[in-house]
């Protein structure tokens, strides 16, 4: 049984997820100790949990002892796991923001451009979230500082 | 950086693989290119080889062999290698490999670089794959970045420093002077990183968290200029100025609030406008909203504020989107026993949203329902209830049912709405009920005894309709056992009458018998029902004794059993009117009736001792036995006054039920208590044995055994044990057939005695050896102790 407890009660992001309809990743984040074969479950469990919703659901599927808020944007499910205890709302909209910064980002994403520059999407990522918190909330910062980074390399 | 194009290109050949073994050899090939690129050393290549590799990696694929090349590429000078070095790093390694120690030296290096990127990203690889190790070797560096530097490694510094916190709780008190001084800065990224520091230490250590009490009415004030003015634009999200702030110092509020009323008084106000002022129109603001109804909830606020929130908590409930009507629901959950009035006036809306097409919704909405069910308003209720029984998805069948029994157990107006309900559900949802059911509905029906004519006819027009649910015909099977002759009758007051004869009951049992939809178990109601109708009915008992006798030899064990017991009882024991004695009607069961062991111990036992405990001489057992022979020893008055009536049962329940030997008995309806007493005379024995004992409760075995020549017939046993051991069990095992006359009982005696009380039992024999009649009477005056010797108790 797999277990996410970090301790009771304990309010950290568990993981960040973008998938696609068939399942590929497009990016995986975790915040906690998991092995691989671990890993590997999980993202399949979410996966099947989360494509079989549609738009009568809710944006919250609770189940073993966490809980996943997801939406679906185009073919792709971007996932965050969170402790029951979370607030769903707050977290739907952390994800919208993320998405929007992406958006910008690649001016007018899709999923080809999270493929072919999928370290990118990482800094966004590691830009925005950050020890499985939110971190900068602001689009403005933080596209700035994306652009700041791109230069350097 | 720019991917370089064999990056890209060889992104496109892996798409373009048409099937998974072609993507396998794909991989392959590029693997082994890669491992060569490594090896070659530094020529500019290696980060392009790492970041195919990661790809490589996000496919599925192993990618160990990249670990140390993360190592090298860490501790190069150029920006660009550092950046997919530190990428892999977090990608591939984590505590448990040993190569993750070799970045510490690196990550300590660059967290003091010159550059605020090159900070950020030893920060952000610390913070995301830290070892527990790696945290300790670099807190003071993290603790220093929080007080001097540029907003931007702040931010990252606080959430690096939670963290650490979390792999390595110790180090808490290192943090806590500079994140108080953090509540002071502007910026929102460090401000709302400090709340969750602070959070997260007040989480782990309630000293720290009394500290930061005294920072409430900055974080107020903090609040305040959030919500009232709107000049932050970058963190505007629809019109709420920062609401993950909000949010976050929302939650902070709470944990510093609860159970501290001058800290709660301290936000009442704030709570209050942020209540009031919040849009709620778009997610953004439900979502400060539905922070701020669960921090009000969990403070010591005053009660204007609580109907406030939960008011707050009803308005989600009418609200178009789903996921704002699911959390108020989740909300309302929690709050519904404290609160119960104030969620009671939502109750309509939270009916409607059995509705819902969500099934979490429907869940949601089905536990709150069932919370809100009281004495009032149980009528419209379970009518409601019982319409999403018949239409709600299979997987809450069960929860339904469980919830409307309960709710009808405690709150119906009428013992006939009971009954009618359970039937109900049974006719619905018969398949997802619990097992306790059947006899919890029999239990039930027998206490209702005007109603016993209604029930069965009832009953058995359902039977007649459908016998697939398992648990309705049983019961059904029952009634008509028991009531079959009120069902002749035909004439009911509450029901219209109809003709029912004594074939058409037999019909129905029989159809119930042989249908292959039946279990076992319900088979088996069905042959004792048929059985039981014997002797309430008057043509037609020739039909049941040919039906019983077919049964004899049915292949199922338990029904062949029955089957032939209940012909014994019509072959051997008709004469003495026998049968009709079994097969009378049952008493009504008090569902507390021992054997239903629950702790549920009687007043004496529980009262707390608090003097000196003195042993309680019992004197009962002389009552109990008619006061025969040899006293007991001179005792003080007992502590509690006597009832005379517990011992009269007693002996009552000690019906005398002849054992032959060697014959199988089987229980039929009464608890009969025996004791058997090991009459060790002319080699018969009764050993006792004592074990399992526990502080209340001691199991007594007794083995009885005859080893004369002689058969002993009429063997009667009686046992006695005080008053106070009020809810002892008597249990009959088996009765073992030895070669020739030997035979012997066991018998497990379950005593439940207070603490002082020493216990003791009297058993009395009565038997005829050689047509002589024998009676012998033992004291047992103490048990042995736990070591469990058989002790054997000459006559």
């Amino acid at each position: 049984v797999l277990s996410l407890t970090v301790q009771p009660r304990c309010k950290i992001i568990r993981f960040i997820l973008i998938q696609n309809r068939a399942g590929k990743t497009r990016l995986a984040k975790w915040y906690m100790q998991f092995d691989d074969d671990e890993k590997q479950k999980l993202i399949e469990e979410v996966h099947a949990v989360v494509t079989v919703r549609d738009a009568k659901h809710t944006n919250f599927v609770e189940f073993r002892n966490f809980k996943i808020i997801y939406r679906r944007y185009a073919g792709l499910y971007f996932c965050i796991c969170v402790d029951v205890t979370d607030n769903n709302l707050a977290y739907l909209e952390a994800i919208h923001n993320f998405v929007e910064v992406l958006n910008e980002y690649f001016h007018n994403v899709c999923e080809l451009d999270l493929v072919f520059n999928f370290y990118k999407v990482y800094t966004v990522v590691d830009e925005m979230f950050l020890a499985g918190e939110i971190r900068e909330t602001s689009q403005t910062k933080v596209l700035k500082q994306l652009l700041m980074l791109q230069s350097l390399e | 950086m720019t991917p370089s194009v064999r990056l890209q290109e060889m992104i496109r050949v892996i798409r373009s693989a048409r099937t998974q073994g072609e993507e396998r050899g794909i991989i392959q090939r590029e693997c082994a290119d890669i491992r060569s690129q490594f090896r070659q050393g530094d020529n500019g290549e290696r980060s392009h080889s790492l970041a195919k590799l990661l790809y490589v990696h996000m496919l599925g694929y192993p990618a160990h062999f990249g670990q140390m090349e993360c190592v090298r590429l860490i501790a190069s000078p150029r920006y660009s290698e550092k950046r997919i070095g530190y990428l892999g790093a977090m990608m591939l390694l984590d505590e448990k490999q040993d190569a993750s120690l070799l970045i510490t030296n690196s990550i300590k290096n660059d967290l003091s670089h010159s550059s605020q990127y090159v900070q950020s990203l030893a920060l952000c690889t610390l913070a995301c794959m830290g070892s527990a190790e790696m945290c300790r070797d670099l807190a003071p560096e993290i603790e220093r970045l929080l007080r001097a530097s540029h907003s931007y490694i702040k931010k990252k510094a606080t959430l690096c420093a939670v963290h650490i916190i979390r792999k390595v709780p110790e180090l808490a008190e290192l943090f806590t002077p500079s994140a108080r001084t953090l509540l002071s800065e502007k910026n929102h990224g460090v401000l709302h990183g400090a709340v969750v520091l602070i959070t997260e230490l007040c989480e782990r250590n309630p000293d720290t968290l009394v500290q930061f009490r005294k920072a409430v009415p900055e974080l107020v004030q903090i609040m305040k200029g959030l919500v009232t003015s709107s000049y932050s634009p970058e963190h505007n999200v629809a019109g709420i100025s920062d609401p993950f702030l909000q949010v976050r110092i929302l939650r902070l509020l709470r944990i510093l609030g609860h159970n501290n009323d001058t800290a709660s008084d301290a936000m009442n106000d704030l709570l209050a406008q942020v209540a009031t002022n919040t849009d709620s129109s778009k997610t953004a603001g439900s979502a400060v909203l539905y922070e701020t109804v669960l921090t009000i909830m969990d403070i010591n606020s005053e009660s204007g504020l609580r109907v406030l929130a939960v008011n707050i908590l009803g308005r989600f409930l009418l609200n178009n989107d789903r996921n704002i009507r699911y959390i108020s629901m989740t909300s309302l959950q929690k709050i519904v026993q404290t609160d119960h009035n104030a969620v009671q006036r939502h109750r309509g809306t939270i009916v409607d949203c059995l509705k819902d097409q969500d099934t979490s919704v429907k869940r949601r909405a089905l536990e709150l329902s069932l919370a809100l069910v009281s004495a009032v308003n149980i009528r419209s209720m379970m009518k409601e209830l019982l319409i999403f029984l018949s239409v709600c998805p299979p997987e809450l069948r069960s929860q339904t049912a469980s919830g409307i029994f309960n709710a009808a157990e405690r709150y119906s107006p009428s013992k006939r709405w009971h009954i009618d309900t359970i039937l109900h559900v049974l006719t619905t949802a018969g398949g997802d009920v619990r097992d306790e059911t059947v006899p919890n509905l029999i239990q039930l029906i027998t206490t209702a005894s005007e109603l016993h004519c209604y029930t069965v006819h009832k009953l058995y027009r359902a039977l007649i309709k459908d016998i697939a649910q398992q648990s309705l015909v049983q019961v059904a099977c029952w009634c008509i056992g028991e009531y079959g002759d009120l069902l002749l009758k035909g004439e009911c007051e509450e029901i219209e009458p109809v003709q029912v004869t004594e074939d058409d009951i037999l019909d129905a049992l029989e159809t119930v018998l042989q249908s292959h939809m039946s279990s076992p178990a319900t088979r088996g109601f069905a042959l004792t029902a048929t059985m039981k109708l014997s002797t309430r009915i008057t043509d037609n008992v020739d039909r049941i004794r040919s039906i019983v006798s077919i049964y004899g030899s049915c292949i199922d064990l338990e029904l062949q059993q029955r089957a032939v017991e209940y012909n014994a009882l019509f072959k051997k024991y008709d004469h003495m009117r026998y049968r009709s004695a079994v097969l009378e009607r049952m008493p009504v069961m008090d569902k507390n009736s021992p054997g239903h062991t629950n702790g549920d111990t009687s007043g004496e036992i529980k009262e707390p001792d608090t003097s000196k405990p003195k042993p309680v001489e019992v004197c009962d057992l002389l009552d109990l036995l008619g006061g025969t022979d040899t006293p007991l020893q001179p005792s003080p008055a007992p502590t509690s006054t006597p009832t005379t009536t517990s011992s009269a049962d007693l002996l009552d329940l000690l019906g005398g039920l002849e054992i032959k030997p060697g014959e199988k008995f089987s229980l039929y309806r009464k608890i009969y208590m025996f004791g058997i007493i090991t009459i060790k005379k002319k080699k018969k024995h009764l050993k006792i044995q004592c074990d399992k004992q526990t502080e209340t409760e001691v199991t007594v075995t007794l083995i009885a055994s005859n080893s004369t020549q002689n058969d002993i017939t009429n063997f009667t046993l009686q046992a006695a044990v005080p008053k106070v051991c009020t809810h002892s069990v008597f249990k009959l095992g088996s009765v073992f057939a030895h070669t020739n006359s030997r035979y012997s009982f066991h018998l497990t005696i379950l005593l439940y005695h207070p603490l002082q009380v020493s216990l003791k039992m009297r058993i009395r024999v009565a038997y005829s050896n050689q047509g002589a009649m024998h009676q012998d009477t033992v004291q047992i005056d103490s048990f042995p102790s736990a070591a469990c010797q058989p002790s054997f108790s000459p006559l």
